[in-house]
Formats: C-alpha cells, sequence, structure tokens
C-alpha cells in the first residue's frame, strides 16, 4: 500500500460522496458528474487492487492481517459499481444520494485499510 | 378489518435501506473475520455482533419486502438493535473490559461513527410515518417513489 495514495483516495471518496448527496438532496437525478465522480473512485480502487497485489512482491507487506485487508478490498470494489447500477435501474434523486453513501462507505473503508496495513495498535 | 400498508421502499426509504444494507454487511463480515480469527479475544463482544449482523440483515429484507407481516418484522428487529445498541452501550461505558472497541455496539456504537445508534431511531420515524391504515380509507397514501 502506497501512503500517498491511499490518502488521496480516501479525500476524492469524501469530495464524490460530499457532491453526490448534495446534488442528490438537491433534486438532480444520476447524471454524467455523478456517476463519473463515483467511476472515479471504482477506478482509483483499481488502482489500489494493482497495488496490493505488486505491492507485496517488492517488499512491502501490510503490518496486519492480509486477509482482512483483502475482505475490505474486494468487499469496497463491488460498492461503487453497485450503487451506479442502482442508480440507472432507479432514475430518482435518491439513487443520487446512495451514489454518495457508496462513496463515503469506500473512504470508510479504505480508511481502514490503511490502518490494517501500516498502523497496529496493542 | 383488513389494512393497507404503504409502500416502505420508496424515496427516501431508498437510503434508509441501503445504509441498512452496508450496515448488515458491515458487522456480518467483520464479526466473521474476528470470530473465525480472534474469537477469543472478545467471545461475547464478537458473538453480539454477528448477532446484529444478521439481526441487520433481516430489517434490510423486512423495510424492503411489502405487507403487514414484514411490516411487524422491521419493528422487531428494529426495536432489537436499539436496545442492544443501549444496552450493550452501556455495559461497555461501565465494564470497557468486557466488550471491546471493535464490536458493532461496544461505547453505542463509536466503532462505526455511531451509526447503530441513529439508525434505528431513523427507522422507528420511518416506519412509523410509514404504518399500515384500515383499507376503508377514501384514498390510499402509497406516496410515488422520488416525491418525499
Amino acid at each position: 500500500m502506497i501512503e500517498w495514495f491511499t490518502l488521496v483516495q480516501v479525500a476524492v471518496a469524501c469530495a464524490a460522496g460530499l457532491l453526490c448527496v448534495v446534488l442528490g438532496l438537491a433534486g438532480r437525478t444520476p447524471a454524467d458528474i455523478t456517476n463519473g465522480a463515483t467511476a472515479l473512485v471504482e477506478v482509483l480502487l483499481i488502482g489500489q487492487l494493482v497495488v496490493a497485489i505488486v505491492a507485496p512482491l517488492t517488499g512491502n507487506t501490510p503490518t496486519g492481517s492480509s486477509l482482512e485487508f483483502w475482505v475490505y478490498l474486494v468487499t469496497a470494489l463491488l460498492l461503487p459499481a453497485l450503487a451506479i447500477f442502482w442508480g440507472l435501474v432507479e432514475r430518482n434523486r435518491w439513487s443520487t444520494v446512495i451514489l454518495g453513501v457508496a462513496c463515503f462507505a469506500v473512504a470508510v473503508m479504505v480508511f481502514r485499510m490503511h490502518q490494517i496495513w501500516f498502523v497496529q495498535l496493542a | 378489518m383488513t389494512t393497507t400498508t404503504p409502500r416502505r421502499s420508496g424515496g427516501l426509504g431508498r437510503v434508509l435501506i441501503a445504509v441498512y444494507g452496508l450496515l448488515a454487511l458491515a458487522a456480518t463480515g467483520r464479526s466473521v473475520y474476528q470470530i473465525l480469527s480472534e474469537f477469543d479475544h472478545a467471545p461475547l463482544a464478537y458473538s453480539l455482533s454477528a448477532l446484529a449482523g444478521v439481526v441487520y440483515i433481516v430489517a434490510t429484507i423486512a423495510l424492503l419486502a411489502p405487507g403487514d407481516t414484514w411490516y411487524r418484522v422491521a419493528w422487531v428487529t428494529i426495536s432489537f438493535e436499539l436496545v442492544g445498541v443501549l444496552v450493550v452501550g452501556l455495559l461497555s461505558v461501565l465494564d470497557p473490559i468486557l466488550f471491546t472497541e471493535k464490536a458493532v455496539w461496544s461505547f453505542f456504537g463509536r466503532g462505526y461513527a455511531f451509526v447503530p445508534l441513529v439508525l434505528p431511531i431513523l427507522g422507528m420515524l420511518w416506519l412509523y410515518r410509514h404504518r399500515p391504515r384500515p383499507a376503508t380509507a377514501d384514498a390510499p397514501t402509497v406516496v410515488p417513489a422520488g416525491t418525499v
């Protein structure tokens, strides 16, 4: 795991989450900007997937449980895709809010992944 | 007397259900991992987390599914969650050794940004606003999705 990439990813996911929740509450249905922001979160997660595969080969291994790390990563990868799919099926403002909820959930999960990789308390 | 139960899964309810689904996923997934890998650390807390996760799954389904029976199931499961988070939250404050921070209900759900504490209350408000009404009422109170 690369620390700066992970922190950028958390920031982007929070920004995308805020954008989607605000536009959703303002009454917008899912559109290119909100779907795009959520897709960007997904693309960064795929980047994280590549890093998580390559990093251990270069000696950069998680300090915590790699099983727990992978459960988080795989689950996080599913969320933006599911939320975008939901928004395509049901076209109303709440689907935009749900895009935002998915982005925030990804932000929390990436933060947890960061803790598992770098920080071990107790 | 027959009753009509307004659809609970429309509009803002969609967001509520999505958040319930996420919490169900988070609580179940994490507690299964904890039970498999470090059950001895806090057997009671992890078992309760797993139970909470399963109840969140049932609550998510009950909010999604139409009908009077599921309405009652939703009330039972959501009440169970509120009681759970309040009792375990209180116990964990009184005796921090008993419950680890990493369980769903410990410290009123602090490890989960207090979502487990807030969500049942929002769920109950939502259920109350969408309670069954007599079928003889002149107009159905079903609110079209997207207008709430």
